[in-house]
């Protein structure tokens, strides 16, 4: 039962190269633009051309290149939200819905048709055409098109990307309610970490096209094992480390020495730290506590981000920059303390990781470092 | 395959006709089969139908061709995950999206038929009521002298062009709906 994926497509410059396999119901699909999530999710729903390996469903093979099986798209049963909806503009909401439907009396069709539109909360458009919708009416009508064939698992490529904050909070509320009720799989692919862990189970991490990490959600964001899974997953601040006794490391990046709540497992050499886990203390005997100064700020709407140089001897990698996140609240009564600042690297916040490869110039805390851009 | 239906469109109709000529002569099996019927094509009216079809055709293929490909192809692989075949993928939704260029093509087609001269005479010849087209019978009539009769022929052919293009026009404007708005989602 559930979903094994293994799938490799070669291109000029790109190779997909994505396997997992998951029993839960709503799988998200982690990664940059560019990490190969559309093209993972076309080479399932039998869309991409000189496709490689096997796609299961529920234990029906629906893809094996080596046993040169490869249903068409029209016979996987798989039902596909486009990002960029697709919906016939030749044709009204009505009969877009309708169109998958198979041979059924007109009389049912537009009972199931109705039903569809109900379920999203567009009864009273269907004689509307696509051009006359918004954004997030058109996903919707796309939405009930794809589930009333009853696909058994539905792919939903980056749903809410396209629309604005407002709409997307509502679509995001009737995302989780339908797919609740849907009986299938569902394969969820976005770039918003947020999205990804309010909506699905298990998070398949996706980079330049291979899979970096894959497990139930809390464990990835908790552990993420890798500096590559801590990044995608929203970490800003990594370091290669040096073992310096029990529970203690240097931190070549940031030029201190931490304690950590554990010792460091073999093969990592590094460590992270997520921005809002930073604090701000008065207390200078707290462990991991330093004092810094502050070199750039950056208002947000309710938050505060802060790049922010340890005043250290050893800090001889200046450039090296943390990143704390802190509510404009606690900005208002920090910004009032006498300088240097104590910052806090809470040893239990600190997660242990193996540097992959991603961290190119083998530093992930520099502030600019951007994520690897491959062209897909 | 491609290149056999554009090619009449470069060579000049003389050539084309000569070409029918050949195929359609009597030394040809084929023509040679159908005389045996009783059949024969050349200077009959099939053989007007003929030399305009295989002259015009190519405008008629190259348009709804390049309509086709223009339509985007993620509304044809929708179609293909809600479960259509490649055929009702055509008919419900590439060809309906493809429908102005097809409808520009006809117009087009429909003209160069309606003047197709040279490859007509040659196989067709210029037999009064019988193979003699419009553009033939201003042209003869001309020669002769009788200008009368050739303003005749020639406001019937304007009448039935802007007839044509007329019909054409509103139908075109209407299948283009869906079109534009494909165009602007």
């Amino acid at each position: 039962m559930g979903l094994r994926v293994e799938v490799r497509r070669v291109l000029p410059g790109f190779l997909l190269d994505l396997d997992f396999s998951s029993e839960a119901k709503i799988v998200g699909i982690l990664g940059n633009s560019g990490s190969g999530k559309t093209m993972s999710l076309r080479a399932i729903a039998g869309l991409e051309p000189s496709v490689r390996g096997r796609v299961e469903l529920n234990g029906r093979t629906l893809f094996d290149s080596a046993r040169r099986i490869n249903l068409p798209p029209q016979r996987r049963h798989l039902g596909f939200l486009m990002q960029d909806y697709a919906l016939f503009p030749h044709l009204t909401v009505a009969e877009n819905v309708a169109f998958g439907l198979g041979r059924v009396s007109a009389e049912e069709a537009r009972a199931r048709v109705m039903e569809q539109l109900v379920a999203v909360q567009l009864q009273g458009l269907e004689d509307r055409r696509p051009h006359q919708l918004s954004g997030g009416q058109q996903q919707r009508v796309a939405l009930a098109r794809a589930l009333i064939t009853k696909p058994e698992a539905i792919l939903l490529d980056e749903p809410l990307s396209a629309l604005d904050v407002h709409l997307r909070s509502q679509m995001e509320a009737l995302l989780i309610e339908t797919l609740s009720a849907f009986p299938g799989v569902a394969l969820y692919v976005t770039h918003n970490l947020e999205e990804v862990y309010r909506l699905a189970e298990e998070i398949v991490i996706l980079c330049n096209g291979k899979r970096v990490g894959a497990g139930a959600k809390e464990e990835i964001f908790r552990r993420p094992q890798t500096v590559t899974v801590a990044r995608v997953t929203g970490c800003k601040n990594f370091s290669r480390v040096r073992r310096i006794g029990e529970r203690q490391v240097e931190a070549l990046e940031w030029g201190c020495a931490l304690r950590l709540q554990e010792s460091v497992p073999e093969g990592f050499d590094s460590v992270g730290i997520r921005a809002h886990h930073l604090t701000f203390t008065a207390n200078a005997e707290d462990p991991n506590t330093f004092p810094c100064a502050l070199v750039r700020s950056i208002e947000g709407p309710f938050r505060m981000t802060l790049y922010l140089k340890l005043l250290l001897a050893q800090a001889s990698a200046a450039h090296h920059h943390l990143q704390a996140e802190i509510t404009r609240e606690s900005w208002e009564s920090l910004r009032n303390r006498p300088s240097p600042w104590l910052v806090r690297l809470d040893p239990c916040r600190i997660m242990p990781l193996r540097n992959d490869g991603d961290v190119r110039d083998g530093n992930g805390g520099s502030n600019n470092s951007t994520a690897p851009s491959v062209q897909a | 395959m491609d290149a056999l239906f554009i090619i009449p469109l470069a060579l000049p109709p003389t050539v084309v006709g000569y070409l029918l000529l050949l195929v359609l002569g009597r030394t040809d099996p084929l023509a040679r089969a159908l005389s045996n019927w009783g059949i024969s094509v050349l200077f009959s009216w099939p053989a007007t139908v003929i030399a305009a079809t295989v002259v015009a055709f190519p405008l008629m293929y190259l348009a709804a061709r390049g309509a086709v490909e223009q339509v985007n192809p993620s509304y044809q692989q929708a179609a293909r995950t809600l479960g259509a075949s490649e055929w009702r993928t055509f008919w419900r939704v590439t060809l309906p999206l493809a429908w102005p260029g097809v409808l520009a093509g006809t117009v087009l087609a429909f003209a160069r038929a309606l003047g197709e001269f040279g490859a007509t005479l040659m196989i067709a010849g210029n037999i009064p009521g019988r193979t003699q087209t419009l553009p033939l019978a201003i042209f003869f009539a001309a020669e002769a002298g009788n200008m009368d009769q050739a303003l005749a022929w020639v406001l019937i052919t304007v009448g039935i062009t802007a007839v044509a293009v007329t019909l054409f026009n509103t139908w075109g404007r209407r299948a283009q709906l869906p079109g534009r708005a494909a165009r602007r989602a």
